[in-house]
């Protein structure tokens, strides 16, 4: 039985959970997530009763709260895809995020010893990140580690962090076409580094085990148009990585990858998923170039008005790919109205407009 | 543990000698060197005889072979301390190099068996770098693991990987003043992990424990930075780290990619962090400088070998650095020396 760590930041941080079948997995969690607030998102038939073990403090939302509470906004909103998740982001009103699916369970480390994956998220989030220069011996901040020979003392003191992004033993994120021809294949490698991705490159963010702070880049955590009705699925993290990324590089913040690592359990279905990331896959040879050239004018000083401006370019070069992106990018503002609506004290005033 | 198998003719070993009994160090790695041929080229500062145990196929370059080479300035100026390698470099023949500091022993992995540094590198080296796109799950390439979801398969090829540093357990490479203010601190941590530099990205390149693709990179590692008051410590010198931004700038222009993380070594304990506080802090100000130009660098579209790129960056650092620092531009002037031994005594043009 795990002893449960001193929660950190108990008060200040949510654990957002999109879920359409139970939540059992929350039981091996217990230790080190009934100390905070819970906002589960009931994807799939609102009519189904999602049971949600005792003594955990939550939210639950299902499709009918998501329609009332945005209304006509709510279009934005995925249905049948864990993109629903996002939502949960949206109506925190903690300054960091937590989410985690729930075939995601406790790993363990090389001594045995149960992960506390909230932990080292939190750890992450709350020391800085290193983007301008890379560090060989990764985080420098981690206790027995340090900047090495050659890093400028000009950089190092490092931005604030943004985003932690966990890894996953077992099940790893692989795409269709790797299931397919790997389906036996399991992580077994723990790799004991945390690491700053580098100004200016992109990544393949996953969902799956993914901490971030909301107030510092929020509103770019959108998670598209996925699921029913859209023509692609299993991109929605990856959209909101790109989007994020290059927020974050414009906007001086920090995005880290590595530990902690959960237990990735449920390989889903390779056939299921070719036929919903079949256009992705080709998709995604046009979106990466876009994101990697993207560049954000200096009167962009806040999340939303840079995830509006991308959403112009995604308009003006990615609508030519295909009409689905029209369609994200009018999504994309649809957002950010609809955050502002529910987090008005984090919209930025428009320059002249009273208060 | 490293899967490529070596093959001993492509391979050679160069050892920069700071210290001429080379008997516990050479004794300690014969499991692993002993089948590859070492060159040794010996500080030309160094006044005693090198003691090397029997049993290894080495040759020895000592000032006098130097001087016979290159003549007996360019000897003084471009291998002395650390730099004294680089002439091992330019003499090679072979497609790979492997440089260990001599103060460093084989390391014991996360599962205690002895790391073997020279497989480790070559599988970085003869396996793709993948710097265009970030994998999280790292070298997509090592057994075990692969590109994950969101990574583009027009990109999955990758590039040739032309060098691979590697890290330190036991004493880190750490600059006097973190040492100093971390006396007791030790690297104790194994990070299972190679990965690719992504490219635009620069980094503290440490040439404690390298290997390098002689034909890809050619004269690309090159002894330049050499300062006023530089030591016979590693925390008393950046040439490494000077010619590691050159050779990443040149590996971003050509499409060649840089890989980090394993094989690591054990690196003993040498000097007095406190006692190199003592000397200017030179090198930490010159990066200061240096860092923020060669993240700025661009070479032109007419620079398609290792050579060209070389000769524009040093006139690039001449006309952008030489007049904040004179060392800048005696480095500079050295590249451009280095560059004429290359034509003169290296293979001919790298392949670009």
């Amino acid at each position: 039985m795990a002893t449960p760590a001193t929660p950190l930041l108990k008060d200040e941080l949510d654990i957002v959970i999109p879920t359409i079948r139970n939540l059992d997995f929350l039981e091996m969690w217990r230790p080190y997530f009934q100390p905070y607030h819970l906002i589960i998102v009931q994807d799939g038939d609102p009519t189904k009763v999602i049971k949600v073990p005792e003594g955990f403090d939550y939210e639950l939302y299902n499709r009918n709260d998501i329609n009332r509470i945005l209304g006509p906004k709510a279009s934005c909103i995925s249905f049948k895809d864990s993109a629903c998740r996002c939502f949960g982001y949206m109506v925190s009103k903690k300054k960091y995020i937590y989410t985690i699916d729930d075939d995601c369970f406790v790993a363990k480390d090389p001594c045995g010893k149960d992960i506390n994956a909230l932990e080292q998220h939190v750890k992450n989030l709350l020391s800085p990140s290193t983007p301008f220069f890379f560090n060989t011996l990764y985080d420098p901040y981690r206790e027995g580690a340090d900047f090495v020979r050659g890093y400028p003392f000009s950089l190092r003191e490092g931005v604030p962090t943004a985003v932690s992004h966990g890894l996953w033993l077992n099940i790893p994120d692989y795409d269709a076409p790797t299931q397919l021809v790997k389906p036996t294949e399991r992580n077994t490698r723990y790799v004991d580094a945390v690491l700053t991705i580098p100004k200016g490159t992109l990544f393949p963010m996953c969902g799956m085990n993914l901490a971030f702070n909301r107030d510092l880049i929020g509103p770019a955590m959108y998670f598209g148009l996925m699921g029913d009705g859209q023509p692609i699925g299993r991109y929605d993290d990856m959209w909101a990585g790109w989007c994020t990324k290059v927020i974050c590089d414009h906007l001086g913040l920090g995005v880290k990858t590595g530990l902690p690592y959960i237990y990735h359990s449920k390989a889903s279905n390779p056939f299921v998923n070719l036929k919903k990331e079949y256009k992705g896959i080709f998709w995604q040879e046009e979106i990466i170039p876009f994101f990697q050239a993207a560049t954000l004018s200096k009167g962009c000083t806040s999340v939303q008005q840079c995830y509006i401006e991308l959403s112009k370019q995604v308009k003006d070069k990615l609508g030519k790919v295909d009409p689905y992106f029209d369609k994200l990018a009018d999504a994309m503002v649809t957002w950010i109205e609809a955050w502002d609506e529910l987090n008005p004290s984090t919209a930025p005033v428009p320059k002249g407009a009273p208060k | 543990m490293a899967e490529f198998s070596v093959m001993e003719g492509d391979v050679d070993i160069v050892i920069g000698a700071l210290q001429s009994d080379l008997t516990s160090f050479m004794n300690e790695w014969r499991p692993i060197f002993s089948r590859f041929h070492l060159i040794i080229t010996k500080d030309p500062h160094l006044k005693e005889e090198l003691k090397i145990p029997e049993g290894f196929n080495v040759k020895i370059y000592q000032k006098s072979d130097m001087d016979k080479v290159v003549g007996s300035s360019l000897t003084s100026r471009l291998f002395s301390g650390y730099a004294c390698r680089y002439f091992g470099y330019l003499i090679s023949q072979k497609k790979y190099i492997i440089s260990v500091d001599d103060d460093c022993m084989p390391a014991k992995d996360d599962k205690g068996f002895l790391i073997d540094v020279v497989s480790q590198h070559i599988t970085n080296l003869a396996t793709p770098a993948t710097p265009l796109y970030f994998n999280t799950l790292y070298d997509p390439f090592r057994k075990g693991t692969d590109f994950v979801r969101g990574y583009p398969f027009s990109m999955r090829n990758g590039v040739p990987c032309a060098l691979s540093c590697g890290l330190w357990l036991n004493l880190a490479d750490y600059d006097a003043p973190t040492q100093a203010l971390k006396a007791e601190q030790r690297n104790s941590q194994y990070v299972d992990a190679v990965l690719t530099i992504p490219r635009g990205v620069m980094m503290p390149f440490s040439g404690i424990n390298i290997g390098i693709n002689r034909e890809l990179l050619g004269p690309t590692l090159f002894p330049g930075l050499k300062l006023a008051g530089e030591g016979k410590f590693r925390w008393e010198t950046v040439e490494d780290i000077w010619c590691g931004m050159c050779a990443k700038v040149v590996c971003d222009h050509l499409g060649y990619g840089v890989k980090s993380g394993l094989p690591y070594v054990w690196r003993n304990e040498r000097g007095d962090a406190i006692a190199s506080l003592k000397k200017d802090w030179e090198g930490m100000k010159l990066m200061e400088e240096a860092v923020p130009f060669f993240q700025s660098l661009t070479l032109s579209p007419a620079a398609v070998t290792a050579e060209d790129c070389l000769a524009e960056i040093s006139t690039l650092v001449k006309e952008g650095l030489g007049a904040v620092n004179p060392v800048f531009a005696q480095a500079a002037d050295a590249m451009t020396q280095w560059m004429q031994l290359w034509k003169k005594i290296g293979c001919g043009p790298s392949s670009a």
